[in-house]
Formats: C-alpha cells, sequence, structure tokens
C-alpha cells in the first residue's frame, strides 16, 4: 500500500450471488439439468462498483436500509465472501462482532466456550486464561461459567461474546447491529468499551440501523443503497442526508431490490 | 508455488490452537453426562467383538484361529473409516453458523472430526491389545511396525474426508446413501470371513478395496509376527498420496462456494 495508514481498501468490488431460480438439492437433478444445460440462474449483483479506503483508527458507519449489502460488505472484510470482481485489502487482524455468540458451542460450559472462542479469534490457550478474568468481570457472569450456553438467556450470550469478542487489541472491530441485544445498562458500558477501543487505536465498522448511533460511535460514514455507495463522509453530515432522506421516502422501495435487478 | 505452501502453513500453526480446541470440544461433548465416559471407546468395541464373536463363532463357522481378535482387528480398523468419514462428511454444514461469520481455514473442521476419531482409534487399539493379553495371545516384535497400517488409514481416512466433506455441502443426498455405501463396503472388507472363502470375482473386488490391504497389514504384525509385505507398504502408500491429493484438490476447488451452499 502506497499510504502505509490504509488499513482496508477496497477497490471496485462486484458481488454476484446466483439465485438458483429452482433449488437443485440433489445428484441427479443437477445431472439431468446439467446436460439439458438447464441450470439456470438469476444473477443478482449484491455489491456494484464499491470503493472506499479506511484509515487507521477512523470508525467508519455503514448505513443503508435492510437489504443495501451493509453485511455483504462487512463479510468481504472479515474474508468470508470473496468479491467476484475487483480486491480488498485488509491490513489487520480482524474481530468479527457479526451477530454474538455465533462461535459459541451451546452444550458447553461458558468457561469451555471463552476458550473456544479466543481460539476462533486466534488466540492460545495461555493469552485467554491470561484475558480470563476480565472476560467474566466484563460480561458480569460470575456466577454463570459453569453452566452451559444452552441455559442462558440471550442478554447473557451477548454479553459473553461481547466480552470475549473486545479482548486483546484487535486492529479492526467489526459491529453488526450487535448492540439491539441487551439490557439499556449493558449497551452503555459496551459503548465505553468500544470508545476505549477506538482511543487505543483500533478501526471500527459500525452497521447499525440507529442513525444516532452511528453519529455516536462513528467520524465516518458510508452510505450504501441497493450495492451502490451512494456517498462517504463525515459521519455527521451523511447521516443527516440519509436521515432525510428516508423522512422524504416514506413508502421506501428498499424490499424490491431482488425483482427489479439487471 | 513456494509462496502458497508457506501461507499456508502460516495460516495452519496460527489456527493449530483451534484445532486442539475443536477436538476437545468433540471428546468433551461425546462423553459428557455419561457416567463411563471415554471408557465408552474402550468398551465398545470390547463389547461389540463379544456379540459378533457369539454369533459368528455359532452361527458360521470359519476356520479362523483365535477368531474374537481376527473380528476385533478387523473391526478396529473398520469402525474408525466408517466414524471418522461420517463425522467429516457433515463438518462444513455443522459449522454453518461459523463459517458464514468468521474467517477460518475450512479444512480445520474436517481435520478436528478426523483427529477425534484417531483419537478413538487409539482407545479401540488398546482395547484389541487387552483382548490380546487376556486371550494369551503370543505377543511380536513385529507389532511394533503396527504404526505403518494406521498412517496409511489416517490419511485415505483424511483424504476421503476432505473428498466427502466438500461434496456434501453440494449434494445433501450423500448424507442418506453414505450408511448404505459403508454397509456394502464393510461386507467388502474382510472383518468377519476370510479372504479363502471368497469365490472368483468376488475376491478381487476385496482385494481392490484399500482397507483389506491395511487390515491385512494389522493382522500380520499383530498376530501372525511377520513383517508387512513390501507390495502392501507400496500400495498403501500410493492409495494414501492418491486420496490426499484428491480430497484436497477437490476441498480447494470447492471451499469458496461454501458459503453460498450452507
Amino acid at each position: 500500500m502506497d499510504n502505509k495508514d490504509t488499513i482496508i481498501s477496497i477497490k471496485n468490488v462486484y458481488i454476484k450471488f446466483n439465485l438458483a431460480s429452482e433449488r437443485i438439492d440433489n445428484f441427479k437433478e443437477y445431472l439431468i439439468k446439467t446436460i439439458k444445460r438447464q441450470v439456470s440462474y438469476d444473477e443478482f449483483w449484491a455489491l456494484k462498483d464499491i470503493s472506499f479506503d479506511v484509515k487507521r483508527g477512523d470508525s467508519v458507519g455503514l448505513i443503508g436500509v435492510n437489504g443495501s449489502g451493509k453485511s455483504t460488505i462487512l463479510k468481504i472484510i472479515a474474508g468470508v465472501l470473496k468479491p467476484t470482481k475487483g480486491s480488498v485489502y485488509v491490513g489487520g487482524s480482524v474481530a468479527p462482532l457479526i451477530e454474538l455468540g455465533a462461535g459459541f458451542d451451546i452444550d458447553l460450559t461458558a468457561r469451555e466456550n471463552v476458550f473456544l472462542n479466543g481460539a476462533l479469534l486466534g488466540h492460545t490457550r495461555p493469552e485467554m486464561e491470561g484475558f480470563y478474568d476480565e472476560i467474566v468481570e466484563f460480561s458480569e457472569l460470575h456466577d454463570f461459567m459453569d453452566v452451559p450456553v444452552k441455559n442462558f438467556s440471550s442478554g447473557m450470550v451477548a454479553r459473553l461474546g461481547f466480552s470475549i469478542a473486545t479482548i486483546g487489541h484487535p486492529d479492526i472491530l467489526i459491529c453488526d447491529e450487535i448492540l439491539a441485544v441487551g439490557d439499556a445498562k449493558f449497551q452503555e458500558k459496551c459503548m465505553v468499551r468500544i470508545h476505549q477501543l477506538m482511543n487505543e487505536g483500533t478501526t471500527i465498522l459500525f452497521v447499525s440501523h440507529s442513525i444516532e448511533q452511528v453519529m455516536d460511535v462513528c467520524n465516518k460514514a458510508v452510505w450504501i443503497n441497493k450495492g451502490h455507495l451512494k456517498m462517504m463522509g463525515d459521519s455527521k453530515e451523511v447521516g443527516e442526508i440519509y436521515r432525510d432522506s428516508l423522512k422524504s421516502h416514506e413508502t421506501d422501495d428498499s424490499f424490491d431490490v431482488i425483482e427489479n435487478d439487471e | 508455488m513456494k509462496t502458497k505452501i508457506s501461507i499456508f502453513i502460516q495460516n495452519f500453526l496460527r489456527y493449530r490452537h483451534l484445532l486442539v480446541e475443536l477436538v476437545g470440544r468433540d471428546i468433551k461433548i461425546k462423553y459428557r453426562r455419561s457416567t463411563l465416559g471415554v471408557f465408552w471407546t474402550l468398551l465398545n468395541p470390547l463389547l461389540m467383538m463379544a456379540v459378533l464373536s457369539v454369533v459368528f463363532s455359532n452361527l458360521f463357522k470359519f476356520d479362523i484361529e483365535n477368531f474374537p481378535l481376527y473380528l476385533l482387528s478387523g473391526q478396529v480398523v473398520f469402525t474408525f473409516f466408517s466414524d471418522a468419514t461420517t463425522s467429516a462428511m457433515s463438518a462444513i454444514l455443522d459449522n454453518a453458523s461459523l463459517i458464514k461469520k468468521i474467517y477460518l481455514p475450512k479444512y480445520i473442521f474436517v481435520i478436528s472430526r478426523v483427529l477425534s476419531s484417531t483419537i478413538n482409534l487409539f482407545a479401540s487399539f488398546t482395547a484389541l491389545l487387552l483382548v490380546m493379553v487376556i486371550t494369551r495371545a503370543e505377543l511380536h516384535y513385529t507389532m511394533i511396525l503396527v504404526f505403518i497400517p494406521f498412517i496409511f488409514l489416517v490419511a485415505i481416512t483424511m483424504g476421503v474426508g476432505l473428498f466427502i466433506g466438500a461434496i456434501t455441502v453440494r449434494f445433501r443426498d450423500i448424507m442418506h446413501f453414505y450408511s448404505i455405501f459403508t454397509t456394502v463396503l464393510m461386507y467388502l472388507t474382510p472383518i468377519i470371513y476370510p479372504m479363502s472363502i471368497l469365490p472368483g470375482w468376488i475376491k478381487y473386488v476385496v482385494l481392490i478395496n484399500p482397507l483389506t490391504n491395511i487390515v491385512t497389514m494389522v493382522r500380520d504384525v499383530m498376530f501372525y509376527n511377520s513383517l508387512p509385505s513390501l507390495l502392501g507398504i507400496l500400495i498403501g502408500f500410493v492409495e494414501s498420496v492418491i486420496a490426499m491429493a484428491l480430497g484436497l484438490w477437490v476441498f480447494y476447488k470447492n471451499q469458496d462456494t461454501f458459503i453460498l451452499n450452507i
């Protein structure tokens, strides 16, 4: 990278999904259809020509209506999805907070899950032992660490998930709608933690439907609409324009993205 | 190519802690809440052997010296293969929620399943040794060489596991069909019968089965005080290499589309 302060660089990224017009689940059908050349797909471009850079230490909010492609972008940055066209550069460790507790095995106890989840994020067992008390402390689950996670409430799962994902010093923290769970007190605690990480230099990618939250947490914002990058800039400016646009389009057309695509 | 391999190795080393955690989880969950716990890995083959040897030494009489041992050795090898590949088959699908959210080398799920079965293999091999001591079977120095067929066994199983784990993501029918396949394979492996009873062409089919070669080698070194045949080692080696290469190739070809199909 020519600019070493750029931690994420997305260049002309396209993502195509094949929406099978009829689901082919078995081998026989697949074979017959392939021979007859009948395997047909509806192409759907979830992202079209998206380019933007994120500087180290920035906190970027992704905004847009449902189905606009925000989570798809996060998945590309997390390395889960590969773009159909274009290139992605990520210059650091990524801690995904996409859906808290995704990595939990519900049959294991909270304690065992701490180590499993830590390993998923690339931490060794000795490292996790060092973090363990901090995790218990932050999640406030002292009395429940030996209880299987299947007996946890969703709020408890979220608390544990958040506590694990934010330990260490991830270079990039991805937060997808994470603060929708948990009580107000814990949400506040999470915000404090996120601000603290930001001060320590962690880059934050933040998806929320609360535009206030985006304006509060982020200094930059990227507005995605129907897979296109509509606007990028200061979070307050972009947020204001986005909010106005939502008001003027009260009858929102967000759910017809799939049908009216080329 | 060289850089590709070094990236691969780096990646593997980075996630080896995860591999340990995943294997630990598999074993913990398998025996959680059972009173005898891990002893079941030892007890299971012993009880199966007891049942089968009662049935087969009364119903069908084969001219085999120390039939329980003959049976148990075949069963140890076959049960490992069938358990490991069956659990490798669903490894990717079972971990769908993780694969969708966090970047991980996906083969790690298949490898962890095969490795936890390998730990079971050690336990059931211990059971075999116990039966040998109890039945006062002669113990030979050639027994040390049993690691040779076991290495081939694990390599072939790993290759088949990677292959089947990858294609099952797209063709779910395999999950229903596979138990029938393993049943056929069991009868095509000399577990309960001696090779000498096989008529003409079936004998060749049984000889082609890679497990036959492995079972034969195990019995040679364990019971018959003979070195594994050079041809046997050569065939086992070639089969291991082919299985691993094919498994890895198919897995790598398909792994980027997993996320679209799970």
